[in-house]
């Protein structure tokens, strides 16, 4: 078997609990990503998901275990990482278009100010933004606008993985549905590589190929990867329709609401851990048809 | 009044306490009796002469005009114009200023970055910081050997503080994710500096040095009162040895205004650099 483009090998955190002893946030926690892959990782607060986000943008070093992307180990920020972070991170005495411009020169430091300034106005006219907007202040946009300028500054600079870190998490359900559509749009044209956190299960649904389903804390880990059996194109509206759609969103709901707290706490004695790989497909099964409309009752 | 701005509202106050104080002092003060209405007695008394007094707001407005028709005269070592002497000051202010600004900001940068080298000098700064600086004076002086060098090394060391404690704090408490953007777009420890931490910075680094340079101007009257020769600190001095009070009273206003101007220099240095988050 080749390695994944992306492997995070037996990873583990453990912080100081304040009173002499360690506190385990998860334990030798391992999953892949393949190339031009969308994997969104769920699970509760306290699970590690953020420190999982920051040890592969190198923002974090882990108690133990390693990262590994295209073979090599990640150690330290770099610019082939491409992060979105929840709270959108601009510089606020910059303008918008100078945002992104800051971004791309230092991807591209032999480019000049004109192909610089061309190729972000181009990636700010992808996330919907022209004309006078590029050159207010991110303090005069709303948050949606802003989030759209972190998303092109990560496009941009063609990372060879893209983070996204809750990053619609502060945004009202409109917006978040606005921005998760132009997400899509641009991500479709460009195979990119993308690890997201989110808690949002639906706003998961419509947008992984694979959702990573992790345990509650101490001693978290990566204990399912649910493949999304829907296929792309995907619209908001458009998935409902599809009957795989609530079989996949029960089994998350499912799991977030129950397993994930009766599998906590276990830990691995040592041995690395792989998330058991789920596949529903209601397409091929005959009898999927009478059970739509039981599992259209449950609600969470 | 109901039709006025706010802005016009409070001017027009303005003036009319100006008015009301002036008119007021120019009141309060007792006019000389003229040497014809004397008695012998007084007049053999020599309560003929002139007698020195606060002067009327009217004296002092007409020596403003005199001393600001004619700012840059030279009679002298004794007899200069007030441009000259608010020059020397502001000469002095603006060395001492500079000096301080080249040690301070990049010291606090570095104290600010750097977490061991803040509770390594910490201890210093708490003891050098509440030092009147004219208590140097005499050891700059020995040392220096040298009036208008000392005046300068006071102004320096009383204006080191505020700007290395504010560039110190700025630079302490940029915003994690705004250095985690530079960390992930690989800025090295220079650009980042100059392009995220400077900027975020400013705002503090500048209130630091606005609040520097009302101690320097503060501090630089009293220095000229001790060195002597030029300067506004000895001018005021100088007016009051020769009981001019009427200069005095002139000078003291323009340290007042000139004071106010430096500030509002920095004024609009701040603003030029403030962000909204």
């Amino acid at each position: 078997m080749t390695k994944p483009f992306l492997s995070v090998e037996n990873l583990t955190q453990t912080y100081p609990d304040g009173q002499g002893g360690t506190l385990t946030v998860f334990e030798n926690a391992g999953f892949g990503v393949e190339k031009g892959e969308f994997v969104v990782i769920l699970g509760h607060s306290g699970c590690g998901k953020s420190t999982i986000m920051n040890i592969l943008a190198g923002l974090a070093e882990p108690t133990s275990g390693v990262v590994k992307m295209d073979g090599y180990a990640v150690s330290g920020p770099s610019l082939d990482r491409g992060v979105v972070f929840q709270n959108y991170s601009l510089l606020p005495w910059l303008s918008t278009l100078k945002n992104v411009t800051f971004a791309v020169q230092a991807r591209f430091p032999d480019w000049t100010r004109a192909q610089v300034t061309d190729h972000a106005r181009k990636y700010l006219e992808m996330v919907g933004l022209s004309g006078d907007v590029i050159h207010r202040k991110p303090s005069q946009l709303s948050g949606g606008m802003r989030q759209r300028v972190s998303i092109a500054r990560a496009f941009a600079n063609h990372p060879k993985l893209l983070l996204l870190d809750e990053p619609f998490g502060a945004l009202d359900a409109l917006t978040r549905g606005t921005i998760q559509d132009e997400l899509l749009k641009i991500w479709g044209g460009t195979e990119q590589t993308v690890f997201m956190i989110t808690h949002d299960i639906d706003e998961a649904i419509l947008l992984a190929d694979r959702i990573l389903l992790m345990t509650n804390g101490p001693y978290a880990r990566v204990a399912e990867s649910v493949e999304i059996t829907i296929p792309r194109p995907r619209t908001r509206t458009g998935i409902i329709e599809h009957p795989n759609y609530y079989a996949i969103r029960n089994h998350l709901v499912q799991f977030l609401g129950t397993r994930s707290r009766e599998l906590a706490g276990r830990q691995t004695d040592g041995a690395p851990a792989t998330p058991e790989t789920v596949r529903i497909d209601k397409t091929t099964d005959a009898e999927a048809a009478d059970e739509a409309p039981v599992l259209r009752a449950v609600n969470h | 009044m109901a039709g006025l701005s706010l802005n016009q509202r409070a001017a027009v106050l303005s003036l009319l306490l100006l008015a009301v104080g002036l008119l007021v002092w120019e009141l309060s003060i007792p006019a000389q009796k003229a040497a014809t209405e004397l008695t012998e007695y007084e007049r053999l008394m020599g309560l003929g002469q002139e007698r020195a007094g606060v002067p009327p707001p009217s004296q002092v407005m007409a020596k403003a005009w005199e001393q600001l028709s004619d700012p840059f005269y030279d009679a002298g070592p004794n007899d200069k114009g007030i441009g000259i002497q608010i020059g020397y000051s502001i000469y002095r202010v603006l060395t001492g200023y500079a000096l301080a600004a080249l040690i301070a900001i990049p010291l606090g940068f570095l104290i600010g970055m750097s977490p061991v080298a803040y509770k390594a000098l910490n201890p210093f700064i708490q003891v050098l910081r509440p030092i009147s600086p004219l208590a140097w004076m005499p050891l700059a002086l020995f040392i220096i050997q040298d009036s208008e060098a000392s005046a300068i090394f006071v102004i320096f060391i009383c204006s080191i503080w505020p700007m290395l404690i504010n560039t110190a704090f700025g630079v302490a408490g940029v915003r994690q994710d705004w250095v985690n953007v530079a960390r992930t777009h690989e800025l090295g420890p220079l650009r980042t500096a100059f392009t995220v931490i400077l900027p975020a910075a400013a705002p503090t680094i500048v209130t630091g040095m606005r609040i520097s340079i009302g101690i320097a101007w503060l501090v630089i009257v009293a220095a000229e009162m001790l060195v002597g020769g030029t300067g506004i600190g000895y001018y005021v001095w100088n007016e009051w040895n020769n009981l001019d009070l009427t200069s005095v009273i002139f000078s003291i206003l323009m340290i007042g205004v000139v004071g106010m101007a430096l500030d509002a220099a920095f004024g609009v240095l701040q603003r030029a650099v403030a962000y909204v988050e």
